[in-house]
C-alpha cells in the first residue's frame, strides 16, 4: 500500500506515455513520485495503448529508421498539417528535444522496430515500438517500478486545490470516502475529453451522439476542466481533433487500430443520399488520411460508404470487419437503406467521367475524372467489376486538441499569463500548444515523450528547491 | 467453416491481429500471419506449431482480456496446436493418447518396468539380479546386450516411424509440397531458428510467464533440457559403436566418452525438466491449454526420471543396486521412446518442420532471415 499521508515531490495524473516519462524523469532527478492513474491495471496508459509508433526527427538513418528526418522537414510537416496552428517556438523546441527522445526512451525500456508491413511510408519518418503501444507501456511502468515510483491504479482524482496557480493537492475516491493527497509540484498528463460525449456535444451538438471513440473510455476531461476551471490558460480549438472515419460496426470506445480502414483512395464515398461529397483520390495515404473523419461528421446522421469492387478488395490493409457484399450496385445500396436508383446513378456517374490513365496508388498517378463534382483527381477507376463492396463509416474521434498553454519548461500558463507555480502539463492535456488542427501520424507520443520528460524534470527541480 | 471450434477462434484471431499487426516483431507468427489474408484449417495449424508460447503477445495486446476482442494468441494456439497432434498422430487409432497422456505415460512406464525386472528374473536366477556385477560387460549379465539392443532398437524404430507418419499429415494438411523439406537452406535456417529458440525470446526481451515482466528462465531452462536430450543421445550413440566398432563394453569408466556425455547431458536432464516445471507451476494459467497439462507435466517428468535413473545407475553400478537400478533405468528409457509419437516430445517435431516451411516462405517473400 502507498502511504498517502506523506507529501511527494511530484504527483502526476495521468498514466500514459507522457505521464511515466514524467514520472521516470522527475525521479531520475531525484524526486520522490507518485502516478494517479485513473483506469484499472489492464486499461492504463490511456490512448497509447493503441499507439504504434513516435515521430523523431534525425540526421541520419538509424538502426531501424531508413533516412534522415530533419528537423526542418519535420517542421514543415507539422507546419502543413496545422496549416500554421501551431506555436513556433514551442514546436521548433519539442522538435529539437525529439532528436535525444530516440535514444532516451531506449533507455527506459522501450524496443524500436521497423515500420510495420503495411506501412511503409512511414519507414523514414516513425520509429515503431516493438509490440505495439501496450508493449512501450509495459516497459515503462516496469523501469518507474523498479525506480521505486508509487502506482496506484483505479485512481479517480474528484478534485484539485489551486491557489493563485499554486497546486496545494489532490482529492483522490477511495472505496471509504475521499483522501487528500498533497504534493510539492502537480504534472497534469491526463489526456484529452474525447469519451466524455457530453462535452463533445458543446460543440458538435447531437451529432457527437453518432462519434465513435478508438481509444480509452476513460478520457473524460476531468482534469482539463478542474484546470481550466481554477484560472489556467485554455489553448486550441474545442472542435479540433483527430478524427479518422472508422468502420461504424466498431464498438463505441476503444476498438483502436483494427477498425480503420485504408480503402477510401480505391473506391468512392457517398453519404446516406447516395451523393459523394468530397475527393477521394486528393492525396496520398497517410497524408489524407486524418481528413475523413471531420469529413464524415459533416454529413448527414454521421455515416458514409466507402464503396469499391472486386478488382481492389486485397489492394489495402485488412481490418476487422468483412466489407458488406452484392451483386449489383442496387443491392449493395438496399443493404444499407440507400436509394437503389441514386447509388447506380452517383457510381454510372462516376464510371462514364474516368479518364484513361495509369493506375499507381504509390504516386498521385494520372487516373482522375473530367467533368465531376466534386471530382476525384487521382486513382479513379470504373467501379464496374462484382461483386460489388462497401463498409460504412464513422467519424472515429483518436484525441481532442482542446487543453492547458504551457511555456518550454512543460510549467502551465495562468490566464494573466503569468507561468503557474509548481503545475506542469504534458501529452494530449497539451497537445493543443503544438497541433492547432490536423494530424501527422506519431506526432501524439512525440509530445508526450518530449514533454513529459521535461515536465517531469522541471517538477523535480522545482520539489528540490 | 474451420473443422474444429478452436480453429474458429483461431481464425478470429488471426483477422484481428492482421488487422493490427503490432506484434510482427515478436516471433514468426505474425509475419506468417502477414503473408496471407485468409486462413485455411491446414494454415491455423501451421501457425499453430509456429508459435513457441513465448506469451510476449498477450502481454503486448491491447485487445486482450478483458477487452471485448477478447484476444488471446498463445491460450488459443496452444489448444489448437495439441489437438493438430492428436490428428497428425499414427495409427490412428492412438489419437486419444494425447488426450490421457499424463495417466498413460505412468501405466506404460510402470509395466514396462514390471516387464523388465520380470524378464530379467526369467532369464536369470535372482542371485544374479541382486549380485555385485562389475568391469566390461557386467550390464549384460542382467540382459544380453543383444537382446537389449534388439528391444530398444525396436522402440525407437517404432517411434521413428511413428513420428515421420505425423510429420507426412500435417505436411499434407499445410499443403505443403515435400520438396521443401529437402532444401538445404530452409533446414539448416530452421535448425539454427530451433537451436536458439529464437522465437521463445518475446521479440529481444525474454518470455512472460507468471506476469508482465519478461525473462528468460523458460529459454535458459529449455536449453539445459534441449540439449541435455541431446547429449544422453549422443552418449547412448557413441556407446553402440564402442560396442559394435570396437567391441569396447559397457560400463564405461568415468573418464570415456560415453560417460562424460551422459554425466553433462544427465546434469542438463536434471537441471532443466525442474526448471520447466517450475516455470510452468508458475505461469500464468491465461496464457495455457489448461486441458493439456497433463501431456506437458508427463513429458517433462519423463525426461527427468530417465536422467534421476541413468545418474543414480552411475553412482551406484558397483553394487549390489545396479541390477535394479538398470532395470528401473531401462524401463523408464522404454517408456520415454514408446511414447514419444503420442505425447509433448512431437512439439519439437512439429515446430521444427513449421519454421522449415517459415524459412522457405521468408525466402520466397524475398526476405532475409
Amino acid at each position: 500500500m502507498v502511504d498517502l499521508t506523506r507529501k511527494f515531490d511530484v504527483l502526476v495524473i495521468g498514466g500514459g506515455n507522457a505521464a511515466l516519462c514524467a514520472a521516470i524523469s522527475a525521479r531520475r532527478a531525484g524526486a520522490s513520485v507518485l502516478v494517479l492513474e485513473g483506469a484499472p491495471k489492464f486499461y492504463r496508459g490511456g490512448n497509447t495503448r493503441h499507439t504504434r509508433n513516435m515521430r523523431c526527427a534525425h540526421d541520419a538513418a538509424t538502426d531501424i529508421l531508413t533516412g534522415p528526418y530533419t528537423e526542418q522537414e519535420f517542421w514543415e510537416d507539422l507546419l502543413r498539417v496545422t496549416g500554421g496552428q501551431t506555436d513556433e517556438e514551442l514546436a521548433r523546441f519539442m522538435i529539437r528535444e525529439s532528436k535525444d527522445i530516440l535514444n532516451w526512451i531506449v533507455e527506459q525500456g522501450v524496443r524500436w522496430q521497423p515500420s510495420l508491413g503495411g506501412t511503409l511510408s512511414l519507414g523514414r519518418t516513425n520509429s515503431f515500438f516493438l509490440g505495439g503501444g501496450r508493449a512501450m507501456l509495459n516497459a515503462l511502468y516496469l523501469t518507474a517500478e523498479q525506480l521505486g515510483v508509487e502506482i496506484i491504479y483505479d485512481a479517480e482524482v474528484l478534485d484539485l486545490e489551486i491557489d493563485d496557480g499554486m497546486f496545494l493537492s489532490a482529492d483522490l475516491r477511495r472505496t471509504d470516502g475521499r483522501v487528500n493527497v498533497t504534493a510539492s509540484t502537480l504534472v497534469a498528463a491526463a489526456g484529452g475529453f474525447e469519451a466524455n460525449i457530453d462535452w463533445l456535444k458543446q460543440y458538435w451538438g447531437e451529432a457527437a451522439d453518432n462519434f465513435l471513440i478508438r481509444g480509452t473510455p476513460y478520457n473524460r476531461g476531468s482534469i482539463l476542466r478542474m484546470l481550466l476551471g481554477k484560472g489556467v490558460q485554455e489553448v486550441g480549438d474545442p472542435t479540433q481533433c483527430h478524427a479518422v472515419a472508422i468502420d461504424a460496426r466498431a464498438p463505441k470506445f476503444d476498438g483502436g487500430i483494427i477498425t480503420r480502414l485504408d480503402c477510401v483512395v480505391f473506391g468512392v464515398v457517398v453519404n446516406t443520399q447516395a451523393a459523394r461529397f468530397y475527393d477521394e483520390g486528393e492525396d496520398i495515404w497517410p497524408k489524407r488520411y486524418a481528413i475523413w473523419g471531420r469529413l464524415v461528421a459533416a454529413q448527414p446522421d454521421q455515416i458514409a460508404y466507402i464503396i469499391f469492387d472486386s478488382t481492389v478488395l486485397n489492394s489495402f490493409m485488412p481490418s476487422l470487419f468483412p466489407p458488406i457484399a452484392a451483386g449489383s450496385i442496387a443491392e449493395l445500396a438496399s443493404k444499407f437503406d440507400l436509394d437503389p436508383a441514386a447509388l447506380e446513378k452517383t457510381i454510372g456517374d462516376f464510371n462514364a467521367a474516368v479518364r484513361p490513365g495509369t493506375f499507381d496508388h504509390t504516386v498521385l498517378d494520372d487516373c482522375r475524372t473530367e467533368g465531376l463534382t466534386p471530382p476525384k483527381t487521382h486513382w479513379a477507376r470504373r467501379i464496374e467489376t462484382p461483386p460489388y463492396y462497401a463498409y460504412p463509416v464513422r467519424p472515429g474521434i483518436t484525441f481532442t486538441y482542446l487543453g492547458t498553454r504551457v511555456n518550454r519548461q512543460a510549467r502551465m500558463l495562468m490566464k494573466d499569463g503569468n507561468a503557474a507555480v509548481n503545475m506542469f502539463a504534458a501529452g494530449e492535456i497539451m497537445a493543443g500548444n503544438v497541433l492547432g488542427k490536423g494530424y501527422a501520424a506519431g506526432i501524439g507520443m512525440t509530445i508526450g515523450s518530449v514533454f513529459g520528460r521535461i515536465a517531469g524534470r522541471e517538477a523535480a527541480q522545482h520539489a528540490r528547491n | 467453416m474451420h473443422g474444429t471450434r478452436i480453429l474458429e477462434e483461431a481464425d478470429r484471431l488471426m483477422t484481428v491481429c492482421n488487422s493490427c499487426r503490432y506484434c510482427e516483431g515478436l516471433c514468426a507468427v505474425f509475419p506468417a500471419m502477414e503473408m496471407r489474408r485468409s486462413f485455411s484449417d491446414g494454415d491455423l495449424n501451421y501457425l499453430a506449431n509456429l508459435c513457441h508460447s513465448c506469451g510476449a503477445c498477450y502481454t503486448d495486446c491491447q485487445f486482450s482480456p478483458p477487452h471485448e476482442f477478447n484476444v488471446n494468441v498463445p491460450k488459443t494456439l496452444a489448444i489448437a496446436r495439441a489437438d493438430s497432434y492428436a490428428a497428425y498422430t499414427w495409427p490412428r487409432v492412438f489419437s486419444g493418447v494425447f488426450a490421457r497422456n499424463g495417466l498413460v505415460v505412468s501405466i506404460v512406464l510402470a509395466l514396462s518396468v514390471a516387464a523388465f525386472i520380470f524378464g530379467f528374473a526369467a532369464f536369470n536366477d535372482r542371485q544374479v539380479l541382486f549380485g555385485v556385477h562389475t568391469g566390461p560387460g557386467s550390464f549384460y549379465k542382467l540382459m544380453p546386450h543383444n537382446a537389449m539392443a534388439a528391444l530398444f532398437g525396436a522402440a525407437f524404430l517404432y517411434a521413428i516411424v511413428a513420428l515421420a507418419m505425423g510429420v507426412r499429415a500435417f505436411w499434407r494438411d499445410i499443403g505443403e509440397p515435400i520438396g521443401t523439406l529437402a532444401g538445404p537452406n530452409s533446414l539448416w535456417q530452421a535448425m539454427k531458428d530451433a537451436g536458439q529458440l529464437r522465437y521463445l525470446d518475446g521479440g529481444g526481451v525474454g518470455c512472460v510467464n507468471e506476469d508482465e515482466r519478461p525473462n528468460d528462465r523458460r529459454k535458459i531452462y529449455h536449453h539445459f533440457t534441449f540439449y541435455g536430450f541431446i547429449l544422453c543421445f549422443a552418449s547412448t550413440t557413441v556407446a553402440t559403436l564402442y560396442h559394435y566398432l570396437i567391441a569396447r563394453e559397457a560400463p564405461y569408466p568415468w573418464w570415456d566418452l560415453p560417460v562424460v556425455l551422459g554425466t553433462l547431458g544427465g546434469i542438463g536432464l536434471l537441471i532443466g525438466p525442474a526448471g520447466l516445471l517450475a516455470e510452468r507451476w508458475k505461469r500464468d494459467p491465461d496464457l495455457v491449454d489448461q486441458t493439456r497439462t497433463g501431456m506437458d507435466v508427463a513429458f517433462i517428468v519423463m525426461l527427468f526420471l530417465t536422467s534421476l535413473t541413468g545418474m543414480a545407475l552411475l553412482l551406484w553400478r558397483d553394487t549390489a543396486a545396479m541390477g535394479p537400478l538398470l532395470a528401473l533405468h531401462l524401463g523408464v528409457v522404454f517408456s520415454l521412446f514408446i511414447t514419444m509419437p503420442y505425447g509433448k516430445f512431437v512439439h519439437g517435431i512439429y515446430r521444427y518442420v513449421a519454421l522449415v516451411r517459415y524459412a522457405r516462405e521468408r525466402q520466397m517473400m524475398g526476405h532475409g532471415t
